[in-house]
């Protein structure tokens, strides 16, 4: 599904090194999960996968189903099923919730080339995935996550994920910001998409996440590389005893 | 101060071309001693502060600037409501495309019929509200309306008046040059829409004065006309009694040079005074926002919402001015005028400005220019969403606080399809 090889990635406009050869392999039906210590490069990751602007691609490739990722635009991304869930999604005052999800619905819909969804279809649907995540229908009517708590935003992201069904899931730190709660509503969000045919890359700092969350495969990502990879076991040495015996192997 | 001599004279060369109207006894005096104005205080001129980021010689000279007419292809705006309809073509009325000029709580007349009698009740209105916003701002082009026009609709809203009237502006000579004076007067308890829409002619000098007595609502929504080669002086002047409502948006797109004034005066206790606009400009474009709103009465509120989207060189002005007088204690003034350049051509100027002479009062003031949001952009398209939609729906989600200032939902439908149809045909 998502094949990333010998990626070498810095930003645009200092000459400052982030990625310094990832190399990894999603499968379809799998959850990977990226753990590492600040800066170790994760959420830089999930950006260029994305398409964000100010990075620079230097070596190394990312494909999704066989396609070049790095060649696309980010709303081909989109539209070809990679979903990034931000870390800290974006407030835009003056663009109501359900404006923005059916613009995204039917612009990814539009550039498969597959049948709009009509608005009353769009609602139905949208009303049946925002109750599973209890998301009201006020949440729905006001501006996109504009004075949505910490925990509305995560899940509002969870709805656009559910809506738009993509094939590709990169969750960057969902669980920053969340209370016990909002993480299980959060994760059985998730969960609940699982699929065969969908892959999932989940990076966190933290464990706990992973215990709602259960990944197929724990990655240990510092200072732009991938340093080890395990079981779900991996994620709970972390847990334990933190990053520090991992990087002294690895030195 | 006192005006240069230079300018006198050239005012005085520019007045001795044109002479005033014929009509009765009582717009004689009106117009008589609105040329007085002009004279004493001469046209504007480039080097006068109030026109420091506006060049007035175009909207001053004898002859107006040809301006094409142009086909939008459209459907005409306000087109679905009903509404009286009063259409004034190149700036003359015309009765054939009008509505009968009558409605429930209201009567509705041509200035041009109402100029010509000896009395009229639009004697206690007329030039004014404009000689009021006289002080302690000059406004020339406003007393020179008052001198010069001969055409415009007097209305005099009794009670609450449930059809709205929509003035129509129609422009079919490249050359035309149109000046309009517009009064309106809304007794105690009266309530009165009024929309305005059409470029009006290659050179337009419209004035409104507008009357609210106490308890009184009066909502105005314009668009003014798509013309690119258009230019435009528009003046309203409000006066707002106690317990009354004022609220005035507009939208410019296109037009070449529009000068934007409205000068309300909040004179009884409680009233409510909110003047918005949002503006879109592509290329030869400059609009100018001058707003000078006067707080003298107790706890009344006023709003200023202006939002400017510009590119290509397109150039947006905005002077708000909250003068609150001795006395007016409670006052809750607010001001905001934001500009999103697309690109670096483009500029905004501003110069938001408070006087404040008592001492407890809420006024707060911001203004910004920005682009883009970057972040915003790509988390649209990072859902998808295809860079040029992205950015129309970060420009109106931009001006979306000036447009929400629109009470009635239908009007409100009716500016955003507008606005959403002139970002479609400029990506």
């Amino acid at each position: 599904m998502l094949e990333i090889k010998g990626l070498k990635v810095q930003l645009e406009d200092e000459d400052k090194q982030i990625l310094k050869g990832v190399d990894l392999k999603v499968e379809a039906g799998k959850v990977h999960a990226i753990m590492g210590p600040n800066g170790s490069g994760k959420s830089t990751l999930s950006y260029v996968l994305s398409g964000k602007d100010g990075y620079e691609v230097t070596e190394g490739s990312a494909s999704l189903s066989g396609e070049d990722l790095l060649e696309l635009d980010a709303e081909e991304r989109a539209a070809l099923g990679l979903f990034l869930a931000f870390q800290y999604p974006v407030e835009i005052p003056g663009v109501g919730n359900m404006t923005f999800l059916r613009t995204a619905v039917n612009a990814q819909r539009k550039a498969r080339g597959e049948e709009e969804m009509s608005a009353k279809e769009f609602l139905q649907v949208v009303r049946a995935k925002a109750k599973t995540l209890k998301i009201d229908a006020d949440m729905l009517k006001r501006p996109v996550n504009v004075g949505f708590s910490g925990g509305e935003k995560k899940r509002n992201e969870i709805l656009q994920m559910a809506m738009l069904e993509p094939k590709m899931c990169i969750l960057d730190e969902t669980d920053s910001g969340l209370d016990v709660d909002a993480m299980k509503l959060v994760s059985e969000g998730v969960n609940a998409l699982r699929d065969e045919g969908r892959g999932f890359l989940v990076i966190t700092h933290y464990q706990r996440l992973l215990d709602h969350i259960k990944p197929d495969v724990v990655h240990i990502m510092a200072d732009g590389r991938i340093i080890k990879t395990g079981g779900p076991e991996l994620a709970l040495e972390v847990e334990k005893n933190g990053y520090a015996d991992i990087l002294a192997e690895m030195a | 101060m006192a005006v240069p001599a230079q300018k006198l004279e050239a005012t005085a060369a520019r007045l001795d071309g044109m002479s005033l109207p014929v009509g009765g006894k009582w717009a004689t005096e009106a117009r008589e001693a609105a040329l007085a104005r002009v004279r004493e205080m001469g046209l504007p001129a480039r080097r006068d502060e109030y026109w420091k980021y506006t060049r007035p010689d175009t909207l001053t000279q004898a002859d107006a600037p040809a301006a094409a007419t142009f086909e939008t292809g459209e459907a005409p705006l306000f087109d679905s409501f009903d509404r009286l309809k009063v259409v004034f073509v190149d700036g003359v009325f015309d009765p054939e495309q009008s509505d009968d000029l009558s409605g429930e709580n209201l009567t509705i007349e041509r200035f041009a019929d109402v100029a010509a009698k000896d009395i009229h009740w639009a004697k206690e209105l007329y030039g004014v509200l404009e000689t009021n916003g006289q002080n302690p701002v000059e406004r020339p082009l406003a007393a020179l309306n008052t001198a010069f026009a001969t055409d415009g609709i007097v209305i005099h809203a009794t009670g609450k008046v449930s059809r709205p009237v929509n003035l129509i502006y129609r422009h079919k000579s490249e050359t035309s040059d149109a000046i309009l004076h517009h009064v309106i007067k809304l007794d105690e308890g009266a309530e009165l829409t009024v929309m305005e829409n059409g470029p009006a002619a290659a050179r337009f000098n419209k004035s409104m004065e507008v009357d609210v007595a106490d308890t009184a609502a009066f909502h105005h929504v314009r668009a003014q006309g798509r013309d690119h080669e258009r230019r435009a002086v528009t003046h309203i002047f409000g006066r707002l009694g106690t317990e009354s409502t004022f609220k005035s948006f507009t939208l410019t797109v296109n037009g070449r040079l529009t000068r934007n004034e409205a000068v309300l005066e909040l004179t009884g206790d409680d009233a409510v005074a909110h003047v918005a606009g949002a503006c879109l400009g592509d290329g030869d474009f400059h609009h100018d926002d001058t707003v000078f709103v006067t707080h003298d009465a107790v706890n009344c509120e006023s709003r200023q919402v202006f939002k400017k989207v510009l590119r290509n060189g397109a150039t947006g002005v905005f002077q708000g001015k909250i003068l609150v007088q001795p006395g007016a204690q409670k006052t809750d003034g607010y001001q905001i005028s934001q500009s999103l350049l697309l690109d670096e051509d483009s500029q905004f100027l501003a110069k938001p400005e408070l006087e404040i002479y008592a001492d407890d009062v809420a006024c707060s003031h911001g203004s910004t220019s920005g682009a883009i949001d970057e972040d915003a952009l790509f988390y649209l398209r990072a859902r998808g969403v295809p860079k040029n939609i992205a950015t129309d729906l970060l420009v109106l989600s931009f001006v979306a606080e000036a447009v929400d200032e629109i009470e009635d939902e239908a009007l409100r439908e009716e500016i955003i399809t507008r606005l959403e149809g002139w970002l479609e045909r400029h990506r």
